[in-house]
């Protein structure tokens, strides 16, 4: 490993009115527009901004890894004294892996699904011709030990689909520090995991940033981890840095209304609250505070109930093959009150969108029962099930599926009317004014999918959703594909809608800061069970099983969360 | 233990599938129109009814079709196709009489097609945006879209009339009786144009999936992490996109290989191949039941068997395929 040669005190990394031009009929001219920050070792700094603000491009540059029609249009960025920017291909690329490292968002594509994980580890070294093949699969060991893999020896010869998100963001990370490197890039590395999976990475990142004295570029939407790890603060918007400091600076303080609007958008005195009980009532009497006022949905008449309900995958394998089972759902029973919202809280694998499911009927539960106003579904078939589809309408996690990229959006809402009956002129007539109702303009109607935004199409999901008139609305992790600025949007149109409407809404996330946003009660469920339920208060306050707690504990930022900021009608 | 009983499994179910096949083929035969016996009379120059009965019931033709299914399936599950009367060889030595020079052709224009293929459009995929790439998609598009009997009479008329490098027809000089080496050269050469001729159009085929899914591979998150590595771009070509994009080439792969016996009737015809192909052809013609039952059984025995093979390489090649992995 060369030493470094800058003196000490030294900035590693300093980036120099660096503008990165986008091509030609994007929606704005640079990508990044004349940005300067220094990174010293030994330090992490959180580069924060939503989806589009350009937060993870500098890194790409950095990397050689911007997108096709991405160009450098002015500036330097220099690492140790070298401009990496102007650097020939192949002296950036023993950079690359060597001296500066770098993981990714998702950890379930960003490894190599036909290798094995050693032999990707190894690779590392292969790439930068250092070591025997047999060091190489020493250290790739080594390093899976240090990332604390349970089972590291196993691990070492499993292909990558073997492992759960959050091992293969451990594997992602040993292949980073592979070969301790002065800079890890780390690109949103924990969005895409479980929040008790997304604390443990954030105390891997930050203990071996502490051990080996690295820095630390650390890209994300999210402020709850900006408190949880970071040293200093770049705030960016629109390719541009409005706001940089100290972490508790920013945080406490901050100066610019975006900043102060990322913040609020996470329910940070509810969250801090957990800990704190003495804040709790303050929080909760605050009018527009993020606990929503208690309001007992089992005294109204309940408008769906459902009882004993299970269900069980099974795949058989074939004639000789053992059945394999997975437990969905198992002895479910909860009502729901007209115009209630109910969360369902769980981590991935929970069965909390089998439960979602089953609910629309898109599943069928092996066992229980599923009443709306008393008709009991899952034993309902044909014409009669059908009458009574209308009724639960579901908004559906990923804005980008979930619509037909072919249809026009107008149609795409429309289809659920005319295939009631209604006629086509009617429907899509009613389609526009749904498409007013959340928010967008009429026009909208006879454009693509495509055109929208994440938010936007969430926003024709949920227009979807209510063509039909609905009186329940299933919606699965609706908001967890959004930037937390337009997650509030989307959750505060929910909202409204609902009590316009009089509708019920069946809310289900694995993000507790999402759920104390909305809701009224909550189930927590783990492994196909509910664990616990209660109102949102209650849970939050007390909660009374491990799970739950685990789960509360695990929320970024919990600890060093910033002193209450007033929350603003807008961002509720 | 999860591997054997799978196989078992495979098994089981392909030696159904082929029993109705050859059920199937039966009543398929004989519902076309034109009588064996009549035929065959015909040639003799026989028209009398005594002649033509006799014939009948020499070969069984005047039983009922259940019996004659009957007394057919039975000598099958004995591994005796029956008599080839036109031929006056049993069925399946004439079947194995000619499967080499069959197999020779299409493994020769299976193993071109899929090696050039693979080549040319993993150089077309990192070339996608130079002209060099360009030239090879228009190659394959030519091949894709040209009918496979005009590229073999364009082959002949070019490499055998004009320029004479090559044999134009057969599957060995006739006469020359050479021996060893010599024959082995002699079999070569003849087979060059046949092969290249029948391996064109899959050739064409895997190119253009090879470039697409290379190409799309490469948007991939992995190959980003890879290159974050520091990998050279060659390994990274090499190492995580081809052998990433190769998976759907093996299905359809296996496609190909299946079609091994009885895909190449045109190609056999026009070079004058001494295979299976043209077999069929002949026996078709002079509706020789028995040989035709024979070479539709192989077909699609070799189509089942393809289909397994594909089945168990692409499990090799992908470890996220496991039994009762969902």
């Amino acid at each position: 490993m060369s030493e470094p040669t800058r003196e000490s005190g030294a900035p590693l990394l300093r980036i120099e009115r660096l503008s990165l031009a986008l091509p030609e009929g994007a929606d704005r001219l640079y990508a990044v527009d004349n940005v300067s920050y220094d990174l010293t070792a030994g330090e992490i700094l959180c580069v924060v901004g939503e989806s589009g603000s350009g937060k993870s491009m500098t890194a790409n540059a950095l990397m050689g890894l911007l997108p096709s029609g991405v160009r450098v249009a002015q500036g330097r960025a220099l690492f140790d004294g070298q401009d990496v920017l102007a650097m020939d291909e192949l002296s950036h690329r023993a950079l690359r892996g060597r001296r500066i490292g770098m993981i990714f968002q998702e950890p379930m594509t960003a490894l190599n699904p036909l290798m094995r994980v050693g032999e990707q580890i190894a690779e590392v070294f292969e790439a930068h011709d250092l070591l025997t093949p047999r060091a190489r699969k020493e250290r790739a060991l080594a390093l899976l030990e240090e990332v604390r893999l349970p089972d590291p020896t196993s691990a070492l010869r499993a292909y990558p689909f073997e492992l759960s998100g959050g091992q293969r963001q451990r594997v992602m990370i040993a292949m980073a520090l592979a070969l301790e490197p002065e800079l890890l890039i780390a690109d949103e590395p924990t969005t895409a995991l479980d929040v008790t999976t997304q604390a443990q990475i954030l105390h891997l990142v930050k203990d071996l940033q502490a051990r080996r004295g690295m820095a630390v570029m650390f890209i994300t939407h999210d402020f709850g981890v900006v408190a949880e790890i970071a040293d200093r603060v770049c705030v960016m918007r629109e390719g541009k840095i409005v706001e940089m400091g100290e972490a508790r600076e920013v945080l406490d303080h901050p100066r610019h209304d975006y900043t102060r609007a990322l913040i609020d958008a996470i329910p940070a005195d509810v969250v801090a609250a957990v800990g704190r009980p003495a804040d709790v009532l303050a929080a909760v009497e605050r009018p527009g505070g993020a606990i929503p006022p208690q309001r007992d949905g089992t005294q109204s008449t309940p408008l769906l109930s459902v009882s004993g309900l299970d269900k069980v995958y099974r795949t058989s394998g074939g004639w000789f093959q053992p059945k394999r089972e997975v437990v969905a759902l198992d002895g479910i029973g909860f009502s729901l009150g007209k115009g209630e919202t109910l969360g369902i809280v769980g981590e991935s694998g929970s069965g909390k969108s089998t439960l979602g499911r089953c609910i629309v009927g898109l599943n069928r539960p092996d066992s229980g029962e599923i009443r709306l106003d008393g008709v009991d579904l899952s034993a309902l078939e044909g014409r009669a099930l059908r009458a009574h589809r209308r009724r639960i309408q579901m908004v559906f996690q990923d804005p980008y599926a979930s619509l037909n990229p072919r249809i026009r959006v107008g149609m795409a809402i429309a289809q659920g009317p005319i295939a009631n009956g209604v006629p086509k002129a009617e429907a899509l007539a009613q389609a526009r004014a749904l498409l007013a109702t959340v928010g967008l303009d009429g026009g909208a109607a006879e454009r693509y999918p495509h055109e929208f935004s994440g938010g936007q199409r969430q926003r024709i999901g949920i227009a979807r959703a209510l063509a039909l008139n609905p009186e329940l609305i299933v919606a699965d992790e609706a908001v967890s594909a959004l930037d937390v600025s337009i997650q509030a949007q989307v959750l505060k149109l929910l909202d409204d809608l609902k009590r316009e409407l009089d509708l019920s809404l069946l809310f289900i996330t694995h993000d507790l800061r999402v759920a104390a946003q909305i809701c009224d009660r909550l189930i927590v469920m783990q492994k196909g069970r509910i664990v616990e339920h209660g109102s949102a208060r209650e849970i939050f306050n007390s909660p009374q099983h491990p799970y739950t707690r685990e789960l509360l504990e695990a929320i970024p930022g919990r600890r060093d969360a910033p002193a209450p900021v007033t929350a603003t009608a807008g961002v509720l | 233990m999860a591997y054997v009983s799978l196989i078992l499994g495979r098994v089981g179910k392909a030696v159904i599938v082929l029993l109705a096949i050859l059920v199937f083929n039966f009543f398929l035969i004989h519902a076309a129109p034109g009588d064996p016996a009549a035929v065959m009379a015909g040639e003799a120059g026989a028209t009398d009814q005594q002649f033509l009965d006799d014939l009948r019931e020499r070969f069984g033709l005047d039983q009922p079709l259940p019996v004659q299914l009957w007394r057919y399936m039975s000598g099958v599950l004995q591994l005796d196709f029956g008599y080839s009367y036109r031929q006056q060889m049993p069925v399946l030595d004439l079947i194995l009489e000619r499967l080499p020079a069959t197999l020779l052709l299409t493994g020769a224009a299976f193993c071109i097609s899929l090696l050039f293929g693979i080549i040319a459009g993993a150089l077309a995929a990192m070339r996608a945006k130079r002209p060099s790439g360009s030239i090879i998609m228009g190659l394959a598009l030519l091949f894709y879209a040209t009918p496979l009997y005009w590229v073999a009479m364009m082959a002949v008329l070019v490499f055998s009339v004009t320029l004479d490098w090559l044999p134009a027809y057969g599957y060995s000089t006739v006469g020359a009786d050479y021996t060893g080496l010599a024959h082995v050269g002699d079999v070569a050469v003849h087979l060059i144009l046949p092969a290249l001729t029948l391996g064109l159009f899959f050739m064409a085929v895997y190119t253009r999936m090879t470039r697409t899914s290379m190409l799309s591979v490469s948007q991939q998150d992995f190959v980003k992490t890879a290159r974050a590595k520091g990998l050279a771009p060659g390994v990274i070509q090499r190492r995580h996109i081809l052998r990433n994009a190769l998976l759907p080439i093996i299905t359809l792969a296996g496609l190909q290989a299946g079609q091994m016996v009885g895909g190449a009737v045109l190609t056999e015809t026009v070079f004058a191949w001494p295979g299976i192909g043209r077999l069929m052809y002949e026996a078709l013609m002079q509706r020789d039941y028995n040989l035709l039952l024979g070479i539709f059984f192989f077909c699609a025995l070799l189509v089942i068997l393809f289909n397994m093979l594909t089945d168990v390489i692409y499990r090799l090649a992908d470890p996220r395929i496991k039994q009762g992995a969902t």
